[in-house]
């Protein structure tokens, strides 16, 4: 059952200069790449290997496991967004079966599970609570190999860990500014003033996959 | 694709925290897809988000949750990975169209120039500038935030020249003339929060009908 939530579109108004503008700068020795004592093969399992075997295998029990862990999150990051239990309950599952439906378009040299199901699940919140679609942009070419390089997925995936370590150690005020902002609760100056999110090398990896692609197609 | 004029990354920010209005996001989307550069950023401030889901709260799903989700399952066709479509305009412009350059409506609104309204939320409008090769659009200024994405030409204005794939963003204190090169025809896409003032340009009532 869907109810009636105002919309929480913020008015945007991008600063044309940056300098001098406000910005809350936050310090995370990102870059610095500490050695990672919680590997993908350590206490987590090996999302990505569930979901391997999902697109290749329709696998349920890895379904499953994904459901089990990820489902109570989307749950909760959608109630925090604004929606009442039952809407998020039903949107929760509405996210994992996106999963199973689109399995064969994640890419691991890209994003994490858990980013790859935050896109789907941000996506299917602006679809309930504003009843818009979500333009996306155009899908890149897939290169003729079916499976990118293994090196390139644990870079990422390792990267995707840090991230979240990075998340939990900063000031509790400034994760809470950021958790707003995906929570779709700040207007756009407030977002405006969010430089230096602890983004580490992921940007640059990324960078290096879309080459990759569309080297592929050439 | 050599673009010189990128989004800037709040922009971006906002885009991938989903916290613009759909005509943004169009705009968003359609430079992005063009621009590997600001593509990286959005993907990158994406792994935030996923990083906020493998922090957040958790909220226990209902016991039957799993066993519901595993029987919807059966009822679903897997999609195959998306290919890339060809034309001028970008697929998500194309989404909006109904096709590329050709399935355009476009309606004249003088001098030449012509544009086609794209059917958003109306909290901020979009649509599709086709200036004539060589004409200026006239002297304008808008409330609020605007930007324009060239998607065939390009165009001038007091500071630079813009290109396939580069997104000009102005706020509401500039006031602008872009003129199209004279080469081609430039077909821009357009977003604005407020609707644009022509100086001079055509009568209020006008502006009304054609809805500039």
């Amino acid at each position: 059952m869907l109810t009636e939530i105002q919309s929480r579109e913020s008015s945007i108004r991008p600063t044309r200069n940056r300098v001098g503008s406000e910005s809350i700068v936050l310090n995370i020795a990102m870059d610095k790449q500490r050695p990672i004592q919680k590997t993908l093969s350590g206490s987590d399992p090996d999302w990505v290997a569930l979901m391997q075997r999902v697109r290749d295998h329709q696998d349920r029990a890895a379904f499953s496991d994904l459901f089990t862990h990820f489902a109570p999150r989307i749950k909760g990051f959608l109630i925090k967004s604004g929606a009442d239990a039952t809407m998020a309950e039903e949107c929760a599952q509405d996210v994992m079966t996106t999963l199973w439906r689109k399995a064969d378009q994640f890419d691991p040299t890209r994003a994490s599970v858990a980013t790859w199901i935050f896109t789907i699940a941000r996506n299917r919140r602006i679809d309930m609570l504003r009843r818009q679609n979500r333009p996306e942009p155009e899908e890149l070419p897939w290169g003729p190999e079916p499976e990118p390089d293994q090196a390139d997925v644990i870079a990422l995936q390792q990267d995707s860990v840090l991230l979240t370590e990075a998340l939990k150690t900063l000031p509790a005020q400034q994760r809470d500014l950021i958790e707003k902002a995906y929570f779709g609760d700040l207007t756009q100056s407030e977002i405006a003033s969010l430089t230096g999110l602890p983004l580490g090398t992921i940007k640059s990896r990324i960078r290096l996959a879309l080459d990759r692609l569309r080297h592929l197609m050439k | 694709m050599n673009i010189k004029h990128h989004l800037q990354d709040d922009t971006l920010l906002a885009y991938a925290a989903g916290n613009l209005p759909e005509a943004f996001n169009l705009i968003v989307a359609a430079h992005v897809s063009l621009c590997d550069e600001c593509r990286a950023v959005v993907e990158s401030y994406d792994s935030i988000g996923g990083a906020i889901i493998d922090n957040t709260e958790v909220a226990d799903v209902s016991a039957d949750s799993l066993a519901q989700t595993l029987a919807r399952l059966d009822t679903v066709t897997r999609e195959p990975r998306s290919t890339p479509r060809p034309g001028t305009l970008p697929a998500p412009v194309q989404n909006y169209i109904g096709g590329d350059l050709d399935a355009v409506r476009w309606r004249p609104v003088g001098m030449g120039v012509k544009q086609a309204i794209l059917s958003t939320s109306d909290t901020a409008s979009a649509r599709l500038l086709m200036i004539p090769a060589g004409v200026a659009i006239p002297d304008h200024s808008h409330e609020g935030t605007e930007m324009t994405l060239v998607l065939k030409g390009a165009f001038q204005d007091e500071d630079d020249r813009f290109a396939r794939g580069d997104i000009e963003v102005a706020d509401g204190s500039v006031s602008h003339t872009p003129v199209a090169d004279i080469g081609e025809d430039c077909i821009c896409l357009a977003v604005t929060e407020a609707p644009l003032k022509f100086k001079g340009f055509l009568p209020k009532v006008v502006q009304k009908l054609v809805r500039i």
